[in-house]
């Protein structure tokens, strides 16, 4: 037997917005036609949240889905409900063009929180982080200095962010550089 | 810095989110073609001086190929669409035409009079 390890256990630094690696966090890949009515209804049924419109992020409880790409969504969840939602899913969806995939152990989950969380984020990645042009539950694909990201904006002044877990203490030093004390920006 | 608009999620990306995937609207090559139609389609590169078709992906983003037609003097970008085509569709060729009223897609296409500007 196994215990399942996040990529950095939950560690964190403080500076003037927070860093915090989020321990173990259920993800699963989901591809087909999110058009498609059925496909709707079981992802709707399963999570309790509605397919996401273009780069936004339902939730439903500790249930997130969130838009990746016009065929792609990410749906997050305790990690030990993973495997069964994934069950659920593939059940449901039988028989349609999909692919479901737990890649809860082939990521890694960041926050940033803080006032200066958005200061921080646009230190990073070459992305519009206002409010009116980023809001709450608003998610963006982008890359995080040099490795790809997803930035979603989970509560005020709070960034959750995904990336890929062969990178996240690249993750983590980088975004533990750009809080620095002494580095705000004061932009945002 | 060149910005796209990714035709698939949206988003006004930055070069440093993409990657370039060289001349649209290539001929693939298959079996039964002759060696100076393979030739044409591994090697033979447009390089024009202005308007131009290239395919792009967002790769830093939501990892889908797309097309866009651009200047390759100015940067100018005249606009991006699907890469579910096989040529640039109408409505880029009216925003091209709408700023260079002299270019024509035969011109790209190397069935034209001169070079493209
Ligand atoms: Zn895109």
């Amino acid at each position: 037997m196994y215990s399942a390890v996040s990529a950095l256990n939950g560690v964190s630094n403080v500076g003037f917005a927070t860093v915090t690696e989020m321990g173990l966090c259920g993800m699963i890949t989901l591809r087909g036609d999110l058009a498609d009515a059925k496909l709707a209804k079981v992802i709707t049924s399963a999570t309790g949240a509605d397919v996401p419109a273009q780069r936004r992020v339902t939730t439903s409880g500790d249930h997130a889905v969130a838009w990746m790409s016009p065929d792609e969504l990410l749906i997050m969840l305790p990690h030990d409900a993973a495997d069964a939602m994934v069950a659920t899913l593939t059940e449901g969806l039988s028989g349609q063009h999909v692919l479901v995939v737990n890649v809860s152990d082939a990521r890694g989950v960041f926050t940033l929180s803080g006032d200066g969380a958005r200061d921080v984020a646009a230190k990073l990645a070459p992305v519009d982080f206002a409010t009116d042009a980023f809001d709450i539950n608003d998610i963006r694909r982008s890359r995080l200095a040099q490795v790809p990201a997803a930035f979603w904006m989970s509560a005020p002044d709070t960034i959750t962010i995904v990336a890929f877990r062969s990178v996240a203490q690249y993750v983590f030093d980088v975004l533990s550089k750009a809080v620095a004390q002494g580095s705000e920006v004061g932009f945002h | 810095m060149l910005i796209l608009n990714c035709p698939y999620c949206g988003v006004s990306a930055d070069e440093t989110e993409l990657t370039a995937g060289g001349e649209a609207h290539l001929t693939l090559a298959t079996v039964g073609d002759d060696d100076a139609a393979f030739e044409a389609y591994l090697f033979m590169r447009k390089n024009p001086r202005g308007v131009h078709f290239e395919r792009w992906r967002h790769a830093n983003g939501c990892g889908k190929w797309f097309h866009a037609a651009r200047c390759t003097m100015t940067l100018e970008v005249f606009g991006t669409y699907s890469a579910q085509t096989s040529e640039p569709p109408q409505e880029i060729i009216d925003s091209i035409k709408a700023r260079r009223p002299d270019w024509a897609l035969s011109d790209w296409m190397g069935t034209g009079k001169g070079d493209a500007v």
